[in-house]
């Protein structure tokens, strides 16, 4: 017989107990740790803990030129790759005062915005899987397939391109690019009615989503929660639009704002945001103009010792970058900001109440990158 | 009497907006033409890479087994990581000077990021981008690769 | 009436005449119960298998993809290769699991649904037992398998497991209820619970269609709660494998998961006969009264080849539902059944005892 052990049972209403969803779990969308305090199904706290991908990225960057840094961002975000590469890019640039000739800042904004859908794709993609939908996945990623191909036969590779370089990009785009793009946009019209049929008007799914997860705007500003899912509670917060970089400026766009700040509303956003990109890539991609695919740059790029900052909007939020150079033609010391990061701190504090179904549909919408997180 | 009213209207959204969704998975149930599957192994013959494609670092040569390369070692710089090494010889010229050539040009295919800097800063473009993507070997060691082939030389008027 | 070459009942009466003849009356049902069981098993394991296959085939078909096409003609031996898999696979002992139980629990789901197949007629005397109560046999039975899933997330000493076991049982226990009050609007205008009778009674026109309304509502209600009952998507809360990872069976490993597995899909199967049976008339041919010759047409197709049939329309919908809809949360879950299903079918069922009794039926 084994000896049974009385633990001195406290008020029974207070009896919690832990659950780690993570490091391997489905629906963490890599190696997040969340230790979930729960009660029967109420998710009463959780502590992320992250760490389990980290790799040094900000310390690898200081021993690596300008250019090399380009393949470390690449893998920060995966899945917007292109816009960690242009932050430093921009970066470098304001550093040495270059100016980027104008079919670069065009290339760079295009670029840029299909990599946002195809970001968004595949969040809407784990979206529907965390909500139990497993064809949502299928479908986003055939259509995400699409613009992947046109990276490929523009930048050679489909996920990590390192296309962008301090000063310009490393080869000119492909004369079918443009055609590509225009046919993605028109497949893709038709297709993202397939999301909204399949998802958005599901009653489980809005039963699911709404009034669920909710963050004010207060708490989103306190949070740093920025980007679709800072936009979902109100707090306008569109890099693109008020510090414009590339040829935002140019392009006109809406930068949509929700209100109710829940599950639901920063699903829409993103639904939103595909459409804006579709509109801002129309406008931009018969205006490409003729030039140089890269300025003269110095062989060897070396920041003038000084602070300097960044930022962009990268898929999931503001990406910052911060730079303190000695000189040298390595970085003294960078630092990202990196969007993932500071959504992930208001997991807590959204989810506490809520049931496990719909800790997983908050994660989800809130779209986490865990090696954006851990870096 | 209103709540009964909103009860059967709830259910008539509800009941709508699933089959909504069910069209579209019936929809593609019944147009197998929309498949968009590639069937890999079978369709190698007919698969053709875009010519971008960043498969592995190659140094092309000529018909004469002529490569571009100099052995200057700027490749091996630019490289992040380390995926390079270049090993030089110094030969004897007959006018009696002596001359750096390249005598093994290692690239550790297991370490690249494909970031395509080591081409980029190529002085002589002696580098290239390789299409072939079936990587998969039962030894490491296979991954490390010796661009220059054996017996190459290198190109006459780049030597110049 | 055209169905003698298809009967069988003569069939079973001759195997039944000729083993009385050379053994004991006891040795003759003991051999014609070893003969049943195995062919029962036989049926089981191949329907198991071909199902497996054919929800990867639809959910490929659903999401543009081509599914398994690798072992075989069209991946057709897809699952068997799976299942030698998995009967190689290592049974992991969980330490601290209560053993007993841990290894008993995938017994009692995969018996559960091996009795229920036993009272579901496949062809005219084609079946092990015909009892004058069979639906509610049939659901007594199914609905022991909600204790072998308590069992499984109780005994393997694991949170996730028991969430998934805790919520099953809440979803079963409730979804139960709508099964039966489904089945009993049918009774009512069949006015028997013996399947037999209820296929018979099914000659000149299946239910669904006798029934009109009523029993239209009743077969939505039914398929709607057949398919909570059997834990598949959208209401696979206890599996639920992007919040509990596998749920129940989160800690079973090898052959004891494969037989949660073959059990999942054997229930779909079992679900899906008795809605074919009961709504849309079993094994019996489509017939529209008057149209002799069409009638005819249709009598010439065999009867376990309608029953089949049937069964596998209704899993294709069931598939349907589960390739579609995001999963439900618990608490809508048994929102459903007890605001929504549940008043229905209450209401359904006075309704078709209305309908019955004006004989408003056809
Ligand atoms: S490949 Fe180019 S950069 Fe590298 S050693 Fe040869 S010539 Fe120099
Ligand atoms: S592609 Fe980049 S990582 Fe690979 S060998 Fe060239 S410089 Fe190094």
């Amino acid at each position: 017989m084994k000896e049974v052990i009385n633990l001195p049972v406290k008020n029974i209403e207070e009896e919690e107990y832990h659950i780690n969803m993570g490091p391997q779990h489905p629906s963490t969308h890599g190696v997040l740790r969340l230790v979930v305090s729960l009660q029967g199904e109420i998710v009463k706290s959780l502590k992320p803990h992250c760490g389990y991908i980290h790799r040094g990225i900000e310390k690898m960057c200081e021993k690596d030129t300008y250019p090399q840094i380009i393949h470390l961002t690449d893998r920060m975000d995966y899945l917007s790759a292109h816009i960690n590469n242009h932050a430093v890019c921009l970066l470098v640039e304001k550093a040495l005062e270059v100016d980027v000739p104008e079919r670069v800042k065009y290339i760079r904004t295009i670029v840029d915005e299909l990599n946002r859908i195809a970001s968004h794709q595949l969040w809407w993609c784990s979206f529907g899987m965390d909500m139990g939908g497993l064809t949502c996945f299928f479908y986003g990623l055939r259509d995400r397939e699409k613009i992947l191909d046109i990276f490929e036969e523009s930048f050679g590779s489909r996920l990590l391109h390192s296309y962008y370089t301090p000063g310009g990009l490393m080869m000119d785009i492909h004369p079918n690019f443009q055609k590509g793009v225009k046919d993605f946009i028109k497949y893709f019209r038709k297709k993202i009615k397939d999301y909204d049929d399949l998802l958005t008007g599901n009653i489980i799914m809005q039963l699911r989503t709404k009034g669920v997860g909710i963050i004010s705007k207060e708490d989103a500003i306190s949070y740093g929660v920025t980007g679709p899912s800072g936009r979902a509670s109100g707090f306008a917060c569109d890099v693109r639009k008020h510090h414009p970089y590339g040829v935002y400026d140019k392009a006109d766009f809406k930068e949509i704002l929700g209100t109710a700040g829940d599950t639901f509303e920063r699903y829409m956003m993103r639904m939103y945001e595909m459409r804006e990109s579709m509109k801002i890539l129309e406008q931009l991609i018969d205006n490409i103009p003729a030039g140089d695919y890269a300025a003269k740059m110095k062989a060897v790029i070396k920041l003038p010792a000084g602070e300097y900052f960044q930022r962009v909007e990268a898929a999931r939020g503001e990406l910052g970058v911060y730079v303190v150079s000695d000189g040298n033609k390595t970085p003294y010391r960078m630092k990202f900001r990196s969007p993932n990061f500071s959504n992930l701190s208001a997991l807590d504090h959204i989810s506490r109440g809520v049931k496990i179904a719909d800790l997983v549909a908050i994660g989800g919408s809130l779209d986490y990158v865990i090696p954006d997180i851990d870096r | 009497m209103n709540s009964i009213f909103t009860y059967f209207t709830e259910i008539f959204h509800a009941v709508k907006s699933l089959l909504t969704g069910m069209k579209v998975t019936g929809r593609y149930f019944f147009s197998p033409w929309e498949i968009v599957t590639q069937q890999y192994p079978e369709n190698r013959k007919t698969l053709k890479m875009y010519d971008r494609f960043k498969g592995e670092v190659v140094m092309p040569h000529n018909g004469n087994n002529e490569h571009r390369c100099t052995g200057c070692g700027i490749c091996e710089t630019a490289c992040p990581n380390g995926s390079i090494e270049v090993i030089q010889n110094k030969i004897e010229m007959p006018d009696g000077k002596k001359k750096r050539i390249i005598d093994k040009h290692i690239y550790h295919l297991s370490m690249c990021t494909f970031c395509g800097l080591c081409i980029k800063s190529c002085p002589s473009d002696a580098l290239a981008w390789g299409q072939e993507f079936e990587h998969a070997v039962f030894d490491r060691a296979k991954l490390t690769k010796i661009l220059n082939k054996p017996g190459s030389s290198i190109l006459k008027d780049i030597a110049e | 009436m055209n169905f003698s070459i298809y009967d069988f009942t003569s069939f079973n009466q001759w195997i039944d005449q000729f083993l009385r003849s050379v053994m004991s009356p006891f040795w003759a049902i003991a051999v014609e119960m070893v003969i049943i069981g195995l062919a029962i098993l036989l049926f089981y394991a191949l329907v198991g298998l071909f199902l497996v296959y054919a929800e990867r085939k639809v959910c490929a078909f659903m999401q543009n993809r081509v599914g398994p096409n690798r072992v075989g003609p069209y991946g057709f031996f897809q699952t068997i290769a799976d299942f030698i898999k998995l009967m190689l696979k290592e049974l992991i002992t969980i330490k601290n699991a209560d053993q007993l139980l841990f290894n008993l629990a995938p017994f009692i789901i995969i018996i559960a649904s091996f009795m229920a197949i036993a009272a579901i007629p496949f062809a005219k005397g084609l079946h092990a037992i015909d009892f004058d109560i069979g639906i509610l046999y049939v659901i007594a039975v199914s609905s022991l398998g909600v204790v072998g899933i308590l069992l499984a997330g109780w005994s393997s000493n694991s949170k996730y497991s028991l969430i998934g076991a805790m919520r099953s049982g809440a979803q079963i226990i409730s979804y139960e209820l709508s099964v039966g009050l489904s089945l009993l609007t049918i009774i009512i205008l069949a006015g028997t619970m013996q399947f037999s009778a209820i296929v018979e009674g099914q000659a000149n026109g299946w239910f669904i269609f006798k029934g009109h309304i009523p029993a239209f509502i009743a077969f939505v209600v039914f398929l709607i709660s057949s398919t909570a009952e059997t834990n598949r998507g959208p209401f696979d809360l206890a599996e639920a494998e992007s919040e509990l990872t596998a749920g129940f069976h989160t800690e079973y490993s090898g052959i004891k998961f494969a037989f949660f597995f073959l059990a999942e899909y054997m229930n779909m199967f079992i679900v899906a006969s008795i809605a074919a049976t009961v709504f849309l008339g079993g094994w019996m041919a489509f017939h529209v009264s008057g149209w002799n010759g069409f009638n005819h047409i249709m009598d010439f197709i065999p009867p376990f080849v309608w029953y089949i049939g049937k069964t596998f329309f209704v899993i294709w919908i069931m598939m349907w539902f589960k390739w579609t809809f995001p999963r439900l949360r618990i608490d809508q879950l048994l929102t459903l059944e007890w605001k929504y299903l549940l008043p229905i079918n209450l209401v359904n069922i006075l309704i078709m005892a209305f309908v019955v009794l004006m004989g408003w039926h056809f």
